[in-house]
């Protein structure tokens, strides 16, 4: 999707919408969710009418009613312009995710077991049922693979093109309906009905046609009723004021000093923010379940991180041979070579080609050989091959040595001596304390050496910790490795923690016992076993690729199942908060300049000597009110882009993120109004629009 | 100018030192760390035996609200019922007689709120056994319910139960106010005060004339209203009067004790939560706004009244009018400002003839009613200012708001808020009817801004449970009475019952922990933060309001 050309944020094709929005979007049951620009829309009305009726009856300075009332319109068309504008892009996604969920017709089956299928509608398929897809068919809907493999294309979702293995059982079995299979076929249980599929969510997600507010963002909201309150009685106690020192204030002056009051930037911008903080995600190519969990992903504390793939690259590699006393490297790198030449595991063609750089052994024809390659099982823990009556196993220590001991004992072939076990312990013990994986060879029953697999460490991850660090995250690295080859790595990553010998228990009661010390932990994670982790997790990442379990039990999901992007996922949640935040105190500080411009301008022919309160130095009056009423129009337009891009994120610690943003939006928020209104008043005492 | 920074040095420094011993003292007294040990455990389990189940049981956030407001109701209708019988009571040597119902409802509601606002002159109209067995009473448990309700506060946000209301209130009223109270009193008797149960002296003066001289047990008295932040003098004119405040010093010592105990409450709250540092934070908050204000009145008072303006005459020396000259000429704003700043409201000058814009800065005061503020109120009236801080300062850090590890939310930003608009609506509703209306405008003593002042000073020193009077109203009148009454008691229990609220919601929250990633409140910046929301929420509210009255008569008269 991402990769599908995204519009871009002031394309055409949002624009013309969003104009159009701007108007629908004056339907007071669509006001009304907001409680700021919902309060200047009833004053507006108020006005309009007023004015009317003045109009009718041919009352003076009406010229500069209606310009007052003009943009106090105009306030409200900028604010539903922003929204539109955020909604904009969801909606183009939106659009080309519909295209394709075309009504592909589905294969029932009548069981698991069934060969005969009979054509049924996609959408009337029921949870539960099984279908046929072969190649070429799209998947009718959301399901579990129950028999067979075949590769998919789900570019669909993911925008990726490159297809992928779906297959029964395992980790790699769920599919998403509207993806197509491209070769082979499967057999697929349907777990979602028609309309609450996954790319159904996905468009109501970009759509914002679910949008609920986010806890944060009700809390947001409450506060500027609030403050709205406090402006409602701070402008509405004003005429007595007046009629105390003998004068009266026009309502039109009364309400410009109102709406400019209340907090109508943040206001005008606030769901534009929220809608845009979701967009940022979905185009990460990440999709929340719910707003309320990426505000979650602001607050992490402790992110788990699974080490292979994420911290270390996905691969281990062989880098040295150590062979025990009286056998020599050249001979322990041969046995070991044999031994990997039809293992077509990453490591085990790191083995092949370390042999051949280091010791110049070129890989030999297994057919040549005549030898047979002899498979790693899960009981054997081993892989090797037998060849002339020659036999190289290679495998885990303990394993290889429980190997030894039974042919020892079975006699067939020599028993080990206690010492040279030792030994092969010893040299395995070094090499996991400096987190690397020992893989012990034998060949007839002799014990060789020992192959040192490391974990290649990814670039830059030690620096990314670091930055965490600085944001008040802890990481915990999360390996199947022993706690020595777990703490080694952990040391050279730079995580703060590391759990090791990692079952999907021991992950659930780490998550629970941070939550426990008050932490809010993140966690991404693929298979069926992970799915109680994730649910329990308060931020938890699904792989696509992962199982329907794991999808279901997380309340993210990340398309491109990559692990490392929970990190990405906490900056844009924190992202999302700062930007409400700093144009919160934005809008708030404006006050002081529009308090200024206002007041002086409101009693001054009740008192003249308050001119002296003027100083900003404007022309008249009612300049001073009008340009203050432009200028807090024309904000809302000018920060649109500020609210759709999101203020930036630096990992520079809450503190000096505080005093950033409190410099920048604070002081800022102060300066600017003064300046943009003596600009707009120097501006329109010019043009003579006062 | 030296001197007048001495001076000010002098009474604000001197006591923000002595301030952290007493907090040290207070957290010890109220909040003990082993509650049933030693003398203080004795004492209350003695208490608790004598007060019954009421005293024994933990209180949630409800019944400890519940427990005050009963008490306070009890207070109300104790006081209301001596004020109608005091003629049939004993020591009644002048023989005062009835009052009007209206000014025992607000008499009533003044002492038990804190406030002190005395629409009558105490000499002339109540009996010794009004003032000491009734106010003086109510001074201090009305100032020992702050305490308590402070302390209740602080130990829901430590993450603890809030404690009973009765326990803290005699732990607030027998171990921080009588003791503290003691010294200060026989400090004043040795300055001069007068502490006699005999009537009035028959004086005749040089001119052969008859005087009479009301005297009473005035050292204990005014010992009380300043350290409760109180406020109600033993004489009509406070602390102006000079058997009151005789002296230089009687008049530094008194105010010294006007600032203390809500300067010492700042640190319990800090030590009952275990955060001094943020103490600290507070602490600077609210000294620098008492700094800001008191140069601010000390400067608009170097100009001479504007009586002077239109006469030949070179007067350099100040605004002299409506001061007491044995105190030196910054006295007078000074304690001005330490009065409104503390919800006090006793005063040490004649506040209505203080230059317009002098009188601006205790209206501030009162409006922010937290730089300082009033005993025990003072901190919980920043605290709601800190919720609405943290609300804002949380989200620019990019993390859910939270405070000492709570998560400040929906219900906590709508309570806090709520509170901060009931004070504003109380002061600008209650002045807009007041000066729309002859209620208002026909008790003014003088006319234009000056007399819009006067109104908008009587409400915002109600609603700030201040108590001090602008002077030149004629406020004994059925509307004031019964206006300002009802606004003492909302500005009085809406403070004290909501952030009790937030606390019960924060306690059924999860709480999380602290680190470098989450808002520190600790530092400059949130100092910074706390200081503009104060300003900006706080105080801004009001410049309408204050653009019509001292500041129009500012540019009106002044230049």
């Amino acid at each position: 999707m991402s990769q599908s050309k995204p519009a871009g944020m002031f394309d055409a094709r949002i624009l013309g919408p969003a104009f159009r929005g701007a108007f629908k979007k004056l339907d007071p049951r669509v006001l009304a969710k907001n409680p700021v620009m919902f309060v200047v829309a009833v004053v507006s009305v108020l006005c309009t009418v007023l004015f009317l009726k003045d109009l009718v009856t041919g009352a003076e300075g009406l010229g500069f009613s209606f310009q007052i009332i003009l943009w106090l319109w105009f306030t409200l068309l900028f604010a539903n312009f922003a929204e539109a504008v955020a909604e904009g892009r969801g909606k183009a996604q939106a659009a080309s995710l519909r295209q394709t969920r075309t009504d592909a017709s589905a294969k029932l089956l009548a069981g698991t077991d069934a060969t005969q299928w009979r054509d049924v509608p996609g959408e009337s398929l029921k949870v539960g049922d099984i279908v046929l897809v072969e190649a070429g068919d799209i998947i009718p809907s959301d399901g579990e693979v129950v028999e067979g493999v075949a590769s998919v294309n789900e570019a669909a979702i993911t925008g990726e093109s490159a297809p992928v293995i779906r297959e029964s059982g395992g980790d790699r079995s769920a599919v998403t309906g509207g993806t197509q299979v491209l070769s082979d076929w499967i057999k697929v249980r349907i777990s979602a009905a028609a309309g609450s599929t996954f790319i159904d969510r996905m468009i109501a997600l970009v759509e914002g046609a679910e949008r609920q507010k986010t806890p944060n963002e009700i809390a947001l909201n409450v506060l500027l009723a609030g403050l709205t309150l406090i402006f409602v009685m701070a402008t509405a106690t004003i005429p007595a004021f007046a009629s105390y020192a003998g004068g009266h204030v026009p309502v039109i002056v009364l309400v410009a000093l109102f709406v400019t009051l209340i907090p109508t930037t943040i206001g005008a911008l606030v769901s534009a923010i929220g809608i845009a903080g979701m967009d940022r995600l979905v185009r990460f190519n990440v999709l929340a379940m719910s707003g309320r969990a990426v505000e979650a992903a602001g607050d992490v504390d402790t992110l788990l991180l699974d080490k292979t793939g994420t911290i270390t690259l996905g691969n281990r590699q062989a880098t040295e041979f150590r062979p025990v006393r009286g056998v020599t490297e050249q001979e322990l790198a041969d046995a070991a070579q044999l031994a990997s030449l039809a293992d077509e595991t990453p490591e085990g063609r790191s083995i092949v080609v370390l042999a051949k750089e280091k010791y110049g052994i070129r890989a030999r024809d297994m057919q040549s050989l005549g030898a047979t390659f002899v498979p790693f099982t899960a009981q054997s823990r081993m892989s090797g091959v037998d060849f002339d009556g020659t036999a190289i196993r290679k495998g885990a220590v303990d394993a290889v040595l429980k190997h030894v001991d039974l042919a020892g004992a079975a006699g067939v072939s020599p028993k080990v001596s206690t010492e040279k076990k030792r030994e092969i312990q010893f040299i395995a013990d070094g090499i996991a304390k400096a987190g690397g994986t020992p893989l012990a060879v034998v060949r007839n029953g002799q014990l060789l050496g020992v192959v040192y697999l490391k974990d290649i460490v990814k670039g830059g991850i030690r620096e990314r910790f670091a930055e965490l660090r600085q944001m008040g995250i802890r990481t915990v690295m999360i390996t199947g490795d022993n706690p020595m080859t777990a703490a080694a790595i952990a040391a050279e990553a730079g995580v703060d923690d590391f759990l090791a010998e990692a079952t999907p228990e021991n992950k659930l009661d780490l998550i629970r016992q941070e939550q426990a010390k008050g932490k809010l932990v993140a966690m991404c994670g693929d298979g069926t076993n992970d799915a109680p982790a994730l649910a329990q997790a308060d931020v938890g990442v699904a792989m696509n690729t992962g199982t329907v379990a794991a999808r279901e039990a997380g309340n993210m999901v990340d398309l491109d199942s990559d692990p490392t992007k929970l990190i990405e996922i906490v900056g844009i949640g924190k992202q999302l908060l700062m930007t409400r935040g700093s144009l919160t105190t934005f809008s708030i500080a404006n006050d002081v300049a529009k308090y200024f411009a206002i007041v002086p301008a409101m009693f001054v022919t009740l008192y003249p000597g308050l001119e002296a309160l003027n100083i900003m130095g404007l022309t008249s009056p009612q300049s001073a009110i009008l340009s203050a009423i432009i200028f807090n129009a024309l904000i809302i337009v000018a920060l649109i882009p500020l609210a759709l891009k999101g203020v930036t994120y630096r990992a520079i610690g809450a503190n000096a993120l505080l005093r950033r943003n409190l410099f920048i939006y604070g002081l800022g928020g102060l300066v600017v109004p003064f300046i943009g209104i003596k600009l707009i008043d120097v501006i329109i005492s010019a043009v003579g629009l006062v | 100018m030296i001197t007048a920074i001495l001076f000010v040095l002098m009474v604000v420094g001197g006591t923000a030192l002595l301030s952290w011993p007493l907090g040290r003292y207070m957290k010890w007294a109220m909040d003990p760390a082993a509650p049933s040990a030693g003398l203080a455990g004795n004492k209350t389990r003695a208490f608790q035996l004598v007060a019954g189940p009421l005293a024994r049981q933990e209180q949630n956030w409800k019944s400890y609200v519940f427990a005050m407001l009963m008490f306070n109701i009890v207070m109300f209708t104790v006081i209301y019922l001596i004020q109608t019988f005091q003629g049939a009571l004993p020591f009644n040597p002048d023989g005062m007689g009835t009052v009007s119902p209206d000014l025992m409802f607000n008499t009533a509601a003044s002492f038990t709120t804190n406030t002190n606002l005395q629409h009558y002159s105490g000499e002339s109209t109540y009996s010794y056994f009004t003032q000491l067995g009734g106010i003086m009473w109510l001074q201090f448990v009305s100032a020992a319910t702050g305490i308590a309700a402070l302390t209740a506060l602080a130990r829901g946000l430590a993450g603890r139960g809030l404690g009973n209301f009765f326990v803290d209130l005699q732990r607030a009223s027998f171990l921080v106010l009588l003791p503290v109270a003691l010294v200060y009193a026989t400090a004043l008797v040795l300055g001069g005060l007068p502490m006699t149960f005999e009537g009035s002296a028959i004086a005749t003066t040089l001119e052969g004339v008859q005087q009479t001289i009301a005297r009473g047990p005035v050292a204990a008295f005014v010992t009380i209203k300043q350290l409760g932040t109180n406020g109600g003098g033993f004489f009509g004119p406070n602390s102006t009067h000079p058997l009151e405040n005789p002296t230089f010093w009687t008049n530094v010592i008194q105010m010294t004790a006007l600032i203390i105990i809500p300067m010492a409450c700042v640190w319990m709250f800090a030590r009952i939560v275990g955060r001094i540092k943020h103490g600290f934070v507070i602490f600077a908050v609210m000294l620098a706004f008492v700094l800001i204000k008191v140069s601010g009145s000390v400067a608009f008072e170097t100009a001479p009244t504007q009586a002077f303006t239109d006469l030949a005459i070179t007067q350099d020396v100040g605004n002299l009018e409506g001061k007491e000259l044995r105190f030196g000429a910054n006295g007078g704003p000074l304690w001005a400002v330490l009065t409104t700043a503390t919800s006090n409201g006793s005063v040490g000058s004649m506040h209505d003839s203080l230059n317009p814009m002098t009188g601006l800065m205790p209206m501030v005061g009162m409006w922010l009613n937290e730089s300082f503020g009033g005993v025990g109120v003072g901190m919980i009236n920043m605290f709601l200012y800190i919720v609405v801080a943290v609300f804002v300062a949380g989200m620019m850090i990019g993390r859910t708001p939270e405070y000492l590890g709570w998560r400040i939310e929906a219900k906590e930003v709508k309570l806090s808020l709520f509170a901060l608009l009931a004070h504003g609506a109380m002061i600008l509703v209650g002045t807009a009817i007041f000066a729309a209306t002859p209620w208002g405008a026909d008790t003014l003593n003088n006319i234009g801004p000056h007399g819009f002042s006067e109104i908008l000073y009587e409400f915002t020193s109600s609603a700030a449970n201040n108590g001090s009077g602008f002077e030149g109203l004629g406020d004994n009148t059925v509307p004031w009475n019964i206006a300002t009454g009802l606004v003492m008691l909302f500005a009085r229990f809406i403070p004290i019952i909501l952030p009790l609220a937030i606390v019960g919601s924060l306690a059924a929250k999860r709480r999380a922990s602290e680190s470098s990633g989450t808002l520190s409140v600790e530092g400059g910046v949130f100092a910074t933060m706390l200081a503009v929301t104060v300003i900006v929420v706080g105080a801004l509210t009001f410049f309408p309001a204050a653009t019509l009255g001292p500041i129009a008569e500012h540019f009106m008269f002044m230049n």
